[in-house]
């Protein structure tokens, strides 16, 4: 697939990420009031950096740390029954209570809302948080559950055949994030 | 009806010559051997470039009938035969009724009359019931015409009874024919004991098992002078038995299947039942002791060991299967292209132990190719290669471990009595 | 189409199969710890265990896996007798088809009974030990917990003591270890050996002192009394005084070795019970650990294609 698809469009480069997350965290702090009972927890895979680097900007503002865990949806996804393979189940780590937390779910894209969906499902099973909210690097629009996130780095309106390619250091080993699309 | 096979080349084992010559049969027997014969009234054969041989002899085939007829009848085992190539066959006892008694062997022979295609010599049981306790009326059986005594499918364990078994076969002048194997070693084993066993979690039946019985059986054919055939043998140690036996000047014979003399145990590998066997698949080493004992005489008959199940008996876990492999019809092309093509027999050899030799140690007046003999004769086309596929065999089992193999030596015609009964059609 | 796949051996199966298993089993271990053991993976999928032989170790633990991933169970057993009396498992097999499964877990006595399935049935197969054959998840679990315990498989030296000739475990055990490049080693009485089983790769002891020295893991494998009846060994006592871990023979081992146990342990004859409560014996977490690599297996199997 990635190799029919070009690079039409860079939405957001190293530096843009950066200002975007920092501004997040502002907004997260001020939302809640200061950093009590906030933890974040990252959706596999893109998730978990952009989770950590919140947590990194949180720590610098306020001076508090703020715990992180790992999410893996995989279990939780309502489409496994027609995937020809298993998906691969990484990790899941949520090493502190969710219960009466304030767990802001962390992932880079906001799409059809059906891994969000799972997510919230997943933080469930481990707990019944206080309350959840959700933090994206982009939404793309094209939602097919009523779901939306609370803290949004960029909106852009896409086209269904079109792929947003969050690329982060610690896993692709470049920052950006692109729009990809045939032809 | 006569009939003039022409331009063939005949084997006679019986005059140890191969050589060119036409054959006119008449009123079922051959009357005439000749070059260039011309017969007016008589359908005319072309064989050439195929081999003429007298009619093939299966010293040890399983007919069913009595009491199995969902795996075999006289009349398909029979026509398999036919198939095969065979215009005779030794039926084993292992009925229900077993043949322990006048009465199913002249029911066999009777049925084999009516309905069989080729000419079917029962061998009587041993012991009653096969069970291995008392000794069958063994003179009435060979009055109703058995031709030798076997408990096959079972060994006779106790060694007094096959003593006195031999003894007394001796003072009739009858030959045993034992399957050997101590149960107590083999004791529900399904396959070879060996690296196969191993990896499939399967009990094994040792080589063991077998030889200990044909030394025993070897001993006792001394001290009682008894005419002892060894049934399928399978291991090199019981080859190497045999060998030595026949150095001292002792009356033993032995045959090999087909099967035991092409497969290894590694065959097992899938579970796939129509492997299993008894004696059971051996390894290489044992293959190539039994095609040594062929090429050297030791082992003097090539038998099929015919054991035809019904499909569903043999769909079944492979320690629930039957043991037995449907081999009437895959038997010629196996001798062919896995002895005579590798160079292991002559042509010679391999027919004659298929005829003359067999028809010695069953004292039957077959397997002969000469002017005045019975019109049995079998043709086969060295040069026809096929595929086995069982769902082809014209017998109900078909239980055959070569599926998908190719053989080249085909039987393309089967005569007996002078009549026609197969014909290869492709 | 989606290929149906089946889990029928570690024979049969290549290294980065297992791997996926056993990384799949990190994340399953993970939903097992949690307090609520319930994710709602094979919501909609039945599972049926077929039973041939009284097993309720290993039941439980694929009936828990199957329900953790919110799978349907149905339970089949079939007493040893009717198997005998020649009940037809073709017919079971395809009753079990028309009732619609995604997977089948079969216990039989007879080897090569999860092999025969495959060929009647749409459904995945995992064989849950046929006869002496093999018994893959088992085999999966001990890989799974050595690895956690020793952080990696290769080079570690394995040593299996007991009945090997009857032991399915341990023919699951050999191959996967092997794979995984570690050195086996097997011990028991002659009469316990299979034939040419050093073919396999492993090497082969009588002596159990010479075969523990410097493993890195022990598995002891049950003793059955009706061997000693069917005369594969004098006496339990003698077999004890032979074959037996105790403290004392522990000792030879490394001095972080692991000691496993398939179970059910006939404590004071192949493992005496201080080693099996020892702080080494790891034989409480194979049974936890089971559970997570038969959900790894049944996720693995169940999911995709014509739901």
């Amino acid at each position: 697939m990635s190799e029919k698809m070009r690079q039409k469009a860079q939405i957001l480069d190293k530096e843009g990420i950066r200002r975007v997350l920092v501004r997040i965290a502002h907004e997260i702090i001020e939302r809640n009031k200061g950093t009590e009972k906030i933890a974040l927890i990252g959706i596999q895979r893109r998730g978990v950096p952009l989770a950590n680097r919140l947590s990194g900007y949180i720590r610098e503002i306020e001076n508090k740390e703020i715990p992180v865990g790992v999410l893996d949806i995989t279990l939780y996804r309502d489409d496994l029954t027609t995937l020809a393979h298993q998906p691969i189940l990484r990790r899941t780590e949520v090493p502190f209570p969710v219960k009466n937390q304030k767990i802001i779910l962390v992932d880079d894209v906001i799409y059809t809302g059906r891994t969000i969906r799972a997510a919230m499902d997943a933080i469930m099973d481990l707990g019944r948080p206080n309350i959840i909210q959700l933090a994206v690097l982009v939404d793309r629009g094209h939602r097919e559950l009523p779901i939306r996130a609370d803290y949004i780095g960029k909106s852009t309106p896409t086209s269904g055949k079109e792929i947003v390619a969050v690329r982060l250091q610690e896993i692709d080993g470049q920052e950006g994030v692109f729009i990809l699309g045939e032809g | 009806m006569k009939l003039l096979i022409k331009g063939g080349t005949l084997i006679s084992p019986d005059q140890k010559k191969i050589f060119s010559a036409d054959v006119l049969i008449a009123d079922g027997k051959i009357a005439v051997l000749s070059n260039n014969l011309e017969t007016d009234g008589a359908v005319i054969i072309d064989a050439a470039g195929k081999l003429v041989l007298p009619g093939l002899i299966d010293l040890h085939a399983h007919l069913r009938e009595p009491g199995f007829e969902d795996s075999e009848t006289i009349a398909t085992g029979t026509m398999a035969a036919a198939r095969g190539g065979f215009t005779s066959l030794a039926c084993m006892p292992n009925t229900d009724p077993v043949a322990d008694n006048s009465s199913v062997i002249a029911f066999i022979l009777k049925k084999a009359r009516q309905e069989g295609k080729v000419n079917v010599f029962p061998i009587g049981a041993i012991t009653v019931g096969s069970k291995g306790e008392e000794l069958a009326e063994m003179a009435g059986l060979k009055e109703a015409g058995a031709v030798a005594f076997s408990d096959d499918g079972r060994c006779v364990s106790n060694a007094a009874i096959m003593f006195r078994a031999m003894q007394y076969a001796r003072m009739i002048n009858m030959p045993v024919i034992d399957h050997c194997e101590d149960t107590s070693l083999s004791d529900r084993g399904a396959m070879h004991e060996g690296y196969y066993s191993t990896l499939l979690g399967l009990k094994g039946i040792p080589a063991a098992a077998e030889e200990v019985i044909i030394a025993r059986d070897l001993i006792l054919a001394g001290d009682t002078g008894c005419r002892l055939h060894i049934a399928h043998v399978s291991t090199a140690g019981s080859v190497q038995l045999i060998r030595q036996a026949k150095d001292r000047g002792l009356k033993v014979t032995a045959e090999a299947t087909p099967h035991h003399f092409t497969l290894t145990d590694r065959e097992v590998a899938g579970y796939d039942t129509s492997a299993k066997v008894n004696p059971p698949l051996r390894t290489q080493e044992d293959v190539n002791a039994v095609r040594q004992g062929l090429r050297d005489g030791t082992i003097d008959v090539i038998a099929t060991d015919h054991a035809p199940h019904a499909r569903e008996k043999k769909e079944v876990e492979f320690d629930n299967a039957p043991f037995g492999i449907s081999g009437l019809e895959t038997a010629v092309g196996l001798v062919w292209t896995e002895l005579v093509n590798t160079g292991i027999l002559s042509p010679l050899d391999a027919v004659e132990k298929m005829t003359t030799n067999p028809a010695r140690i069953l004292g039957i007046s077959k397997g002969i190719l000469a002017e005045g003999a019975d019109a049995d004769l079998t043709v086969i086309d060295p040069a026809l290669t096929e595929k086995v596929d069982p769902a082809r065999f014209v017998s109900k089992g078909r239980n055959n471990p070569f599926a998908g193999r190719m053989l080249a030596g085909i039987p393309v015609l089967t005569i007996v009595g002078g009549k026609i009964v197969f014909e290869y059609a492709g | 189409m989606v290929q149906k796949k089946n889990l029928i051996g570690l024979e049969h199966i290549d290294v980065h199969e297992i791997e996926l298993i056993l990384d799949t089993a990190v994340a399953m271990k993970e939903i097992v710890s949690r307090p609520v053991r319930k994710v709602p993976t094979l919501r909609g999928r039945t599972i049926t265990n077929l039973f041939y032989e009284p097993s309720t170790r290993t039941r439980t633990s694929f009936e828990l896996a199957a329900k953790f991933l919110n799978a349907d169970v149905i339970n089949i057993s079939s007493s040893a007798s009717s198997v005998v009396k020649g009940e037809c498992l073709k017919d079971t097999a395809r009753t079990i088809e028309a009732m619609g499964t995604d997977v089948v877990i079969i216990r039989h006595p007879m080897a090569g009974a999860a092999n025969l399935l495959t060929g009647w049935i749409g459904a995945s197969v995992v064989n849950a030990g046929d006869g002496a054959h093999e018994h893959p998840t088992q085999g999966l679990l001990d890989l799974f917990t050595i690895r956690e315990k020793k952080g990696v498989l290769n080079g570690l030296k394995i040593v299996i003591v007991g009945d090997i000739l009857h032991s399915r475990v341990a023919r699951s055990n050999i191959w996967g270890f092997l794979k995984m490049g570690a050195s086996v080693s097997v011990c028991g009485p002659a009469t316990m050996l299979p034939a040419d089983i050093g073919r396999t790769g492993a090497a082969v002891y009588c002596n159990i002192n010479e075969a523990i020295k410097d493993a890195d893991v022990i598995i002891m494998l049950r003793i059955q009394l009706e061997r000693q009846k069917a005369g594969l060994f004098p006496s339990l006592r003698e077999y004890a005084r032979l074959f037996g871990l105790n403290r004392e023979r522990l000792s030879l081992a490394k001095k972080d070795a692991l000691v496993m146990h398939p179970g059910p342990m006939n404590r004071g004859i192949e493992i005496s019970g201080e080693v099996a409560d020892s702080l080494q014996s790891v034989i409480n977490e194979q049974v936890t650990n089971g559970v997570a690599v038969r959900m790894a297996v049944l996720y693995l199997l169940a999911g995709g294609g014509d739901a």
